[in-house]
């Protein structure tokens, strides 16, 4: 069983899921980048799931996809808001909230 | 058919429940409540009367004297705690369902009387939840199977009667009246209580009275702790059935309704002292050694001596009084002695036989007063002033109250008779000659104050100001009744005839081995004799003019000053709230005043002082400098903390995400590194 190979897929995804979170302007990719962070966490589990021969990983996965689903719902409706607001969906515009 | 005898929680259900619906719907019902009242009275009558006869059906064991039926018990777990485990139960024997007979009759009748004599009263339907309430209390103290259930009855009864006694407490006497009645029995109530721990705890941890019973009897109860507990029971007997020397309140009590004082003399309340005797035999026959004297006696027989002093003072104060309820009120007294006395002289049956016979002729005495200040006086109840004469305006009240009073008297073939006879009897063949010997006293006295009570009332000129009639049917309907039970109820246990007894007799009657007496016609008929000369006299006393009673304390100074102590009640109310009362009283205020000025006060302007000091400390050095301190350099803080910190909220929701992920490594290196 080649472990390493999925844990390194999934930590690739992960760093590029990081940098596209923190590093994007627009709304929507972020969302998208946030989605990859929690798909490199669904390879993780669907490969430690495979390993230990223990279905609970892959049950996990699909918890993790139902949830990440209704996360992506608010998150779009949250930019769908911004945008009618500020007429952009520009991330660093949002600092209302700078103390 | 015994259904009834194994649910026999469901009589005292009855009047429990009409209680609350007149209290909640009887304003609005069309007759005020009074229906509720007299359909469940109605309803439990239909239950007693068919305990009654599945009693009677039920097989008998034994023989002879010894021929008992057992009872029927049903006990349901209350609560435990810890292990000791409390029951409530329902038993059925031949004394509940005698009881049950009497109060449900009676109480019937007096619902109906009082639709009538309550008419356009102010608390009309709040009377009749109360008396539906009072009911319940006696139902609860008869079927009870065990005494602490039986002490839920008595106390309910004892609120009850304040109530009822009070029912016109805007006038100061009768609210007074309430009182005394109330706290007198509570005197008596602590007797109750006292004497209930000592037998549970005598008796194993049971308050079952079958069980405290036969322990007591078969000698597995020490002699000492029997005595004690019967002793404080008897406390209780006297201040419930209002015997010397805490009968004044029962007289007073006449400030209540009539239809309320028969409930009390007749059925319930007061007779609860009887029979919580009679219930609690086995106790008292062995502390007291009841027993015919050829057993071996180590006991005072206390309880025999306090009837009998009842019966002679109750029956002599009879003589003095002007208000015809309070006759009738001593001599409820004086009837109470007869039964208590007669417990305690070893006649079991004809005790409660008494109970028996004297619900029905009391009941129809009282009701019959009633009637004569319904409808003949004006609602006055004094002989002297406003009554006479009445004979001829209602007749029915009269030959009712007539009859009442001859079964009273003991006059043959009436209830009176029969039963007092089997007292007497009794308590002479079992050795107690001089009780016998009140006993014939106490019914010389009955006939000749009975004998004065009805000329007064009822014969010579009319005295008052009204205009008497007789009363309507509502009225006199209970009163025939009750005069047709006074002429029959002794038949039950006459020359021959023994089915009371045979009914009644139970476990303890056996186990004790109380002896029950054949008739005596010789006996019976000297009492006889002797009740009727005291009642001829009586009456000659009256009928001829010049020997009035008032002529003759006017000329004898002995006899004036025998009459003042007698109106005086021999001066024990004086006792009770003049020296007893007012001896603690007095002192005790002095005292409380004193310790008021000088302790109290001075511990409060001690105190005062030092916590002026204190309170200088406190408020100079803890409040100002230490508390305040304290929360101006919180505040200060935090808004210095703030200050630095605010400059962290960019607003920037990526610079708080990198700040989360940097956090989240850091984290991550530290669990790498130091694990």
């Amino acid at each position: 069983m080649l472990l390493n190979q999925f844990l390194f897929l999934g930590a690739f995804l992960f760093c590029t899921g990081v940098y596209g979170a923190l590093a994007r302007r627009n709304a929507v990719l972020v969302l998208m980048s946030i989605e990859l962070i929690l798909n490199a966490v669904n390879i993780n589990l669907v490969a430690f799931g495979a390993f230990k021969n223990n279905v609970a990983g892959q049950v996990f996965a699909l918890f993790v996809i139902a949830i990440a689903a209704a996360e992506v719902g608010v998150g779009l409706a949250i930019v769908l808001i911004i945008y009618r607001n500020k007429r952009s969906i520009d991330i660093t515009q949002v600092d209302s909230m700078k103390g | 058919m015994d259904w009834i005898l194994n649910n026999f929680w469901l009589v005292p259900l009855l009047p429990f429940v009409s209680f609350w619906a007149i209290l909640f719907l009887g304003k609005r019902a069309p007759y005020k409540g009074a229906e509720i009242g007299i359909g469940a009275l109605g309803a439990a009558w239909l239950a007693s009367a068919w305990a009654a006869v599945a009693w009677i059906r039920r097989p008998t064991v034994g023989t002879g004297d010894n021929a008992i039926r057992h009872y029927i018990e049903h006990n349901y777990t209350w609560f435990t705690d810890g292990h000791v485990k409390v029951t409530v139960g329902f038993h059925a024997d031949g004394l509940a369902v005698m009881m049950l007979v009497v109060v449900s009759t009676i109480s019937l009748l007096v619902h109906v009387y009082s639709t009538e004599y309550m008419r356009g009263d102010i608390r009309y339907t709040y009377f009749f939840a109360a008396l539906s309430l009072f009911t319940c209390g006696m139902y609860v103290l008869v079927t009870a199977a065990s005494m602490l259930q039986g002490l839920f009855g008595w106390e309910l009864m004892g609120v009850c009667s304040f109530m009822l006694i009070g029912h016109w407490w805007e006038d100061q006497a009768n609210s007074n009246a309430a009182l005394k009645a109330f706290f007198t029995t509570r005197t008596g109530d602590v007797g109750l209580l006292v004497g209930i721990s000592i037998l549970y705890f005598a008796a194993g941890q049971t308050f079952n009275w079958e069980r405290i019973n036969e322990m007591a009897l078969k000698g597995q109860i020490g002699h000492t702790l029997l005595f004690w507990a019967a002793i404080a029971l008897m406390v209780a007997v006297i201040g419930k059935s209002a015997q010397f020397p805490l009968h004044t309140w029962l007289p007073d009590a006449m400030a209540g309704p009539t239809p309320v004082s028969a409930l009390i003399h007749a059925a319930t309340m007061v007779v609860a002292g009887v029979y919580l005797v009679a219930r609690t035999y086995g106790v008292f026959w062995v502390a007291f050694s009841i027993g015919p004297h050829t057993h071996a006696h180590h006991g005072v027989n206390i309880l025999a001596i306090v009837g009998g002093v009842t019966i002679i003072i109750a029956a002599l104060l009879a003589f003095v009084q002007d208000d015809i309820k309070k006759v009738l009120a001593y001599s409820t007294v004086s009837q109470l002695g007869y039964m208590v006395m007669a417990l305690a002289c070893g006649a079991w049956v004809g005790g409660i036989f008494h109970l028996f016979t004297h619900a029905f002729f009391k009941a129809c005495l009282f009701l019959g007063a009633g009637s004569v200040s319904h409808s003949g006086s004006h609602h006055s109840f004094d002989m002297k002033k406003d009554m006479g004469g009445l004979k001829k305006y209602m007749p029915t009240t009269y030959w009712t109250f007539v009859i009442a009073s001859a079964a009273l008297a003991g006059i043959f073939p009436l209830a009176g008779f029969w039963s007092k006879d089997e007292i007497l009897l009794s308590s002479g063949r079992n050795g107690y000659w001089w009780f016998m010997g009140v006993g014939i006293v106490g019914a010389m006295l009955t006939a000749a104050y009975m004998t004065r009570c009805i000329y007064l009332t009822f014969h010579g000129e009319y005295r008052g100001h009204g205009h008497p009639h007789e009363s309507p049917k509502a009225i006199t309907v209970p009163l025939i009744i009750l005069a047709v039970l006074s002429v029959s109820a002794g038949w039950l246990n006459a020359f021959g005839l023994h089915y009371f007894a045979d009914w009644t007799r139970n476990e303890v009657f056996v186990l004790a081995q109380v002896k029950d007496y054949p008739f005596s016609v010789p006996l019976a008929a000297s009492a006889l004799g002797l009740a009727i000369v005291a009642a001829a006299f009586a009456g000659y006393f009256y009928v001829r003019e010049e020997f009035k009673l008032r002529g003759f304390t006017e000329r004898s100074a002995l006899a004036r000053a025998g009459r003042d102590f007698l109106v005086n009640k021999y001066y024990l109310d004086h006792l009770y709230t003049g020296i007893i009362i007012k001896g603690i009283r007095e002192p005790l205020a002095q005292g409380a005043y004193w310790f008021n000025q000088n302790v109290i006060d001075a511990v409060v302007n001690g105190v005062a002082t030092y916590t002026k000091v204190v309170a200088g400390f406190v408020y100079n050095g803890i409040d100002q400098i230490g508390i305040d301190g304290a929360v101006k350099g919180v505040g200060a803080g935090a808004e210095s903390g703030g200050q630095s910190l605010r400059t962290l909220q960019t607003g920037k929701v990526q610079q708080y995400a990198a700040i989360l992920f940097a956090a989240a490594v850091l984290i991550g290196l530290g669990l790498v590194l130091f694990t």
